[in-house]
């Protein structure tokens, strides 16, 4: 179903450009309702906000290391737009905007980046997701396994595992892909190549020209999209899930895109990248593309744009307020989720630092 | 002589054998440009090139199974794994080849490699970035262990490492790569593996710990001092082999043991040491040997890390009690 857009050679499906134009290719394509655009753009705004507040926290010592996204939303938030609430979300770290349009709350997702465990409370039919995982390309194989268990409890769920570009440098990501061409697995494998891995550059990562053609070895489709097009990536998603709930099999997906701040706040890239590369990504930021597109269609209006920044960065502050009053993890909460039932040892070693 | 604090002296050490050593090679994730997260590789891929000190892809059975082969041909590599965690994607290399291939062939290939790897918590880090794996490499068989606690350690522990034929899992603890100074001497220096380091005298409680755990332990011997008792205090250094000679030798002298460590508890390396006492020392002890370990679980997230860590005042409490202890 890819065919027109063959990473191989050298295609990319990019909709929406920089000064928010719609190419005409689209009406072929899936493509989100006015509604469901002007969702979207308010998630990506909110994440934006909230990422921005959360360095800023940082610098105040009131937010541990935390990663950021910054550039990266439409992403996340266009492959969740694409998908059922009830679909799998394996995420790594990098996908706020995507957290958000699944509804899980913010002040939940700033507890996590604020060094509470509860921040990775997800009960299972609530959000279909799984915790963020810091192991990077680990959990690409937990979706082909979420797929298997969906399939053969008869459900139609596909399932959608986030990485970076470094993630396939690993083993496990490698093990994912084969494991899902082999079964035929439910399982969108989605790419953000935000162009770096902390100071590595993608073309010293893989000598691939593309992540996308590395599934074609597998025995399955890869689509490169400009991940900076909210458009390009719904429609790619929405497509690899119409193919996965149909039987099509497993695609792999390159969000093509960048990450305009550091890898965490505790990194400073200007040790590894210049300052012009920055500003080139820049002008072509997925949110200003998306205000443009909006502003054009007339679904926004100039005011709008301040008055929903404003309230969005008024609500990423209550929200982590909310999660900042919450009390630290108690003595037994470090204990009680280790096992069932706690075993001897630990009760043993949990009597003996009760105060 | 420089004044370094302990990550400065392992940059030190790695360039001081770089130097002296054309086949000792550094790699892993981001130590080329960056210089290491934690800054340890600073100015090495500017001073020894890009053949010898340089990025890898994000990959750790990568890093190690390639160094093996490196080791293997002849060359000395020293890698590492940028969080402590994220060693655990590489035991197959290390456990499966690392560790056994001079005794698969009979003596007649090695593997002289070191594995750095960042150690402990207490830095509010994110999961995973805080583990104490000590005693699983310890139980892995053909792999040495090493954990400096102050910078001239460092340096001389290193050097040693990296000379040593075998393969060495070097453990830096994270949380005072910064915290003080020592003056290290300028030149290449070895301290031998497998040797404890008795840091300070003393007659009626031998006190073990290594890596950052060392800094409480001192804090509270002066604790314990200031209450007139006097404690022996001892920097393990190496986890694998055993220094039991020289703990059995204190335990001897003491009859009571504390040993203090931020890993787990169970089947940890302060059961090793207890175990030690116990065979070397059984007649002469006073007191069961006793432990004050992390729990069973894992590290806590910043918020919870309170619950986690040991502090000299807990140490202290312990030690009284050891003291206190009639048989
Ligand atoms: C297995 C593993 N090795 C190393 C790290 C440390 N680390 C965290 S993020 C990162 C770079 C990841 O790059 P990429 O996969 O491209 O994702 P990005 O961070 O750019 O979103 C590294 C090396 C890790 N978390 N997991």
């Amino acid at each position: 179903m890819f065919q027109a857009y063959d990473p191989r050679e050298g295609k990319r499906l990019s909709l929406l450009n920089p000064e928010g134009c719609l190419a005409d290719c689209v009406s072929a394509l899936p493509r989100p309702s006015d509604e469901e655009v002007l969702e979207a753009y308010r998630v990506m705004v909110l994440a934006r906000q909230a990422d921005e507040w959360a360095v800023n926290l940082n610098r105040q010592g009131r937010m541990p290391t935390y990663v950021l996204n910054e550039g990266q939303e439409a992403n996340s938030a266009g492959a969740l737009l694409a998908l059922r609430p009830d679909d799998w979300f394996v995420p790594a770290y990098r996908e706020l905007a995507g957290m958000i349009m699944r509804g899980l709350p913010l002040h939940q997702i700033y507890l996590y980046w604020h060094g509470n465990e509860l921040g990775s409370h997800l009960p299972r039919e609530t959000y279909h997701m799984l915790p963020i995982s810091v192991p990077v390309g680990s959990q690409p194989l937990h979706a082909v396994g979420l797929a298997y268990a969906e399939r053969l409890r008869g459900s139609d769920r596909v399932v959608i595992a986030f990485m970076g570009e470094g993630a396939t440098s690993e083993g496990d990501w490698h093990e994912a892909l084969n494991l899902a061409g082999v079964w035929k697995s439910g399982v969108i494998f989605f790419t953000q190549n935000n162009q770096w891995a902390i100071s590595l550059p993608a073309g010293k990562q893989t000598a691939s020209a593309t992540v996308a053609e590395k599934a074609f070895a597998y025995g399955f489709e890869g689509v490169q999209v400009d991940g900076n097009d909210l458009f390009a990536v719904y429609a790619a998603v929405r497509q690899a899930a119409d193919k996965a709930r149909a039987g099509g099999g497993p695609t792999l997906i390159e969000g093509y895109t960048y990450r305009l701040g550091a890898h965490t706040t505790s990194d400073d890239p200007r040790h590894y990248r210049v300052d012009s590369e920055v500003e080139r990504w820049r002008a072509l930021d997925p949110l200003l593309r998306l205000e443009r597109y909006l502003r054009l269609r007339g679904l926004l209006r100039k005011k709008d744009v301040q008055d929903i920044k404003q309230k969005c960065l008024a609500r990423a502050q209550a929200e982590f307020e909310q999660a900042e009053r919450l009390n630290d993890p108690s003595l037994e909460d470090t204990f009680r989720f280790m096992f069932h039932e706690l075993p001897q040892p630990l009760a043993r070693q949990l009597e003996r630092r009760r105060p | 002589m420089s004044s370094l604090c302990l990550v400065e002296a392992v940059t030190d050490a790695l360039a001081v054998e770089m130097e002296a050593d054309p086949a000792v090679l550094v790699f892993g994730q981001d130590v080329g440009g960056k210089g290491g997260v934690f800054r340890a590789t600073v100015g090495l891929q500017e001073r020894f090139g890009e053949e010898r000190c340089f990025d890898t892809p994000l990959s750790e059975g990568g890093i190690v199974g390639a160094a093996i082969g490196m080791a293997v041909g002849g060359l000395k590599p020293v890698v590492e794994i940028q969080f402590s965690g994220f060693t655990y994607s590489a035991f197959n290399q290390l456990a499966n080849h690392a560790a056994r291939l001079r005794n698969r062939s009979r003596g007649s290939l090695t593997v002289p490699m070191v594995l750095r790897t960042p150690h402990g918590g207490g830095i509010r880090a994110p999961e995973h970035h805080s583990e104490c794996m000590e005693a699983l490499f310890g139980h892995m068989r053909g792999l040495k262990v090493v954990i400096p606690s102050t910078p001239y350690d460092a340096k001389g522990l290193l050097i040693a490492a990296i000379r040593d034929p075998d393969p060495v899992v070097f453990l830096e603890p994270a949380r005072i790569y910064r915290s003080v100074r020592q003056e290290v001497p300028q030149e290449a220096y070895a301290i031998p593996l497998g040797k404890a380091r008795v840091e300070a005298e003393g007659s009626e409680l031998t006190l073990v710990s290594y890596g950052a755990q060392m800094k409480e332990a001192r804090e509270a011997v002066r604790q314990l001092a200031a209450k007139g008792r006097s404690v022996e205090l001892i920097d393990l250094r190496t986890i694998y082999p055993l220094d039991a000679e020289t703990l059995v030798a204190s335990v001897r002298k003491t009859g009571r043991l504390l040993v203090v460590h931020e890993a787990s508890e169970s089947f940890g390396a302060a059961a090793e040491v207890m175990a030690a006492a116990v065979e070397g020392a059984f007649e002469h002890l006073q007191a069961p040997p006793a432990r004050l370990t992390g729990p069973d679980v894992f590290a806590p997230l910043a918020r919870g890390e309170h619950h986690y860590l040991i502090r000299s005042e807990q140490i202290t409490l312990e030690a009284e009690r050891v003291l206190a202890y009639e048989p």
